[in-house]
């Protein structure tokens, strides 16, 4: 207190006033706000580069791993640039045209005027609302499609998954499923991650001969031995709930309100 | 001084265990201490965010009104902790990532809360500082104990480099699934604070409550 009593500035006398003051207590909680929230800014904003860069690596180094890509040698940035990123109109399953490296389907799916509401009977992947407008990514070889990565996401048992699953050229073989954020029970259904279960899905084909979409994953083993062992994919043990999840995220990404339209549409094209 | 010095970083490491003696803290020790890596991140955030919030809180003690203490501390304790998960965005992301909301509780950890009541609101800046540091260490070297004990038994791993084979990956151990879950955090720290108090034996607290014999002849 000596220090202020010999200069008594504005400052000063504040500093004087007992602590139980009402004056002193606004006064204080007004200063300490001000001093955390420009700290808090700063931060925010020195950091946002870099942090929004981290996410951007992060979904190309899902989207490199989901193809297989990641595994080659190289720095993901330029391993990236052989995908073609486009944007599809769901509901016609075209291609529309605007701008790829702004959209963001996330985004979009919480603005009611670039998405659609989903029905119960429609919303089997508990998602709620759908973007009009997704975001793929295409790699191609010699002209012709090789590989396409399509962004699916749904309700497991405790989180949304999100994560990406990755077509052949004939966009009904499936080279890759991966997830990059979900919070599923460690050990159980957070082995959606676990490298053996995702090899599971590559081969298998989403529809069958007549175009119906066939894909689902089951409780326990698949018998080969059955017709249509082809459609199916092992359920992960004790995680009943986050099999079913998945299971349901993907029929409705590959089914009629998600990218069938634009599957179908490609898978016609690539047989002419 | 010295002493003092000694007693502030040292004590809270088994002597005063914020975890195994005070029982403070134990939420985000259950939550992240599935594998170490997480562990570490967690206990460097918090040792941070206590050793500063204390000599934030010690330098500014004279003149905080009584009447709003804890708001002052918990608004500078959160501004800490934000500014702590943003540069854990930043720069340590795929451990930000797996810490997820861990990070944004430590503003609700009963040790920083603590430390910033019961230390730095009556002693010198630089003293709570290291209080804080002490706290943190004490805290850190549990939550890598029991992190250790469940990573590898419940993946076999440390760090995520495997120690030991598992049979999923065409090893021999088969991992134990109940150690990926929380309640695996309560029986490692139960065990711990066991061993602690039955080497330290000075820690064991009387019991609440007396063991009366009753003969049947006696009358009620």
């Amino acid at each position: 207190m000596t220090e202020s009593t010999k200069n008594p500035g504005f400052i000063g006398k504040i500093l004087n006033l007992p602590n139980d003051d009402p004056k002193k207590t606004i006064i204080v909680a007004a200063l300490l706000c001000l001093v955390c929230s420009i700290l808090v800014s700063i931060s925010a904003v020195t950091f946002k580069p870099q942090q929004l860069a981290n996410k951007a690596t992060d979904i190309k180094k899902n989207i490199l791993g989901v193809t297989g890509l990641l595994t080659e040698q190289g720095d993901i940035d330029t391993l990236f640039q052989q995908f073609e990123v486009k944007i599809v109109d769901l509901d016609t399953g075209t291609y529309a045209d605007i701008d790829a490296a702004t959209y963001d389907q996330y985004k979009a799916a919480g603005d009611p005027d670039q998405s659609v509401e989903l029905t119960a009977e429609q919303d089997i992947a508990s998602i709620g609302r759908r973007a009009k407008l997704a975001k793929i990514y295409l790699l191609k070889e010699g002209g012709k499609t090789s590989q396409v990565v399509l962004p699916i996401h749904g309700y497991g048992l405790w989180s949304t998954l999100y994560g990406f699953i990755s077509f052949n050229g004939d966009f009904n073989t499936i080279g890759g499923l991966q997830f990059y954020a979900h919070a599923e029970t460690p050990g159980l259904g957070g082995e959606v991650d676990n490298p053996k279960w995702r090899k599971l899905w590559q081969g298998k084909k989403a529809f069958n001969d007549q175009g119906e979409l066939k894909i689902e994953v089951v409780r326990g083993f698949v018998d080969f031995k059955v017709a249509g062992a082809e459609h199916k994919v092992d359920g992960l043990s004790g995680a009943t709930l986050t099999s079913v999840g998945v299971s349901n995220l993907v029929k409705y990404w590959l089914g009629e309100h998600g990218f069938g339209p634009y599957l179908k549409n490609m898978s016609t094209e690539a047989e002419k | 001084m010295a002493s003092e010095i000694k007693a502030a970083v040292y004590d809270p490491l088994i002597d005063n265990n914020p975890i195994t003696l005070q029982v403070l803290g134990v939420c985000s020790a259950l939550a992240v201490t599935t594998n170490m890596m997480a562990a570490l991140i967690m206990s460097i955030a918090l040792t941070t965010v206590t050793a500063f919030s204390g000599a934030i809180i010690s330098s500014i003690r004279n003149h905080i009104p009584s009447s709003i203490r804890i708001i002052v501390q918990m608004t500078i304790i959160a501004s800490l902790v934000i500014i702590v998960d943003q540069l854990l965005k930043a720069y340590a992301y795929e451990a930000s990532k797996q810490l997820s909301v861990f990070v944004g509780l430590i503003i609700t950890n009963c040790i920083v809360l603590g430390r910033a009541e019961a230390y730095a609101m009556k002693n010198p800046p630089v003293m709570s500082f290291l209080d804080g540091i002490g706290n943190g260490l004490g805290y850190s070297l549990i939550l890598m104990a029991v992190a250790f004990f469940r990573e590898l038994l419940g993946t076999g791993k440390l760090f995520g480099h495997v120690v030991i084979p598992v049979a999923n990956e065409g090893g021999w151990y088969i991992p134990n699934g109940l150690m990926l879950l929380p309640p695996s955090a309560f029986f490692v720290i139960g065990l711990l604070i066991w061993l602690i108090r039955s080497i330290k034996k000075e820690q064991v607290e009387p019991a609440d409550y007396q063991i009366h014999q009753v003969h049947r002849t006696e009358v009620l």
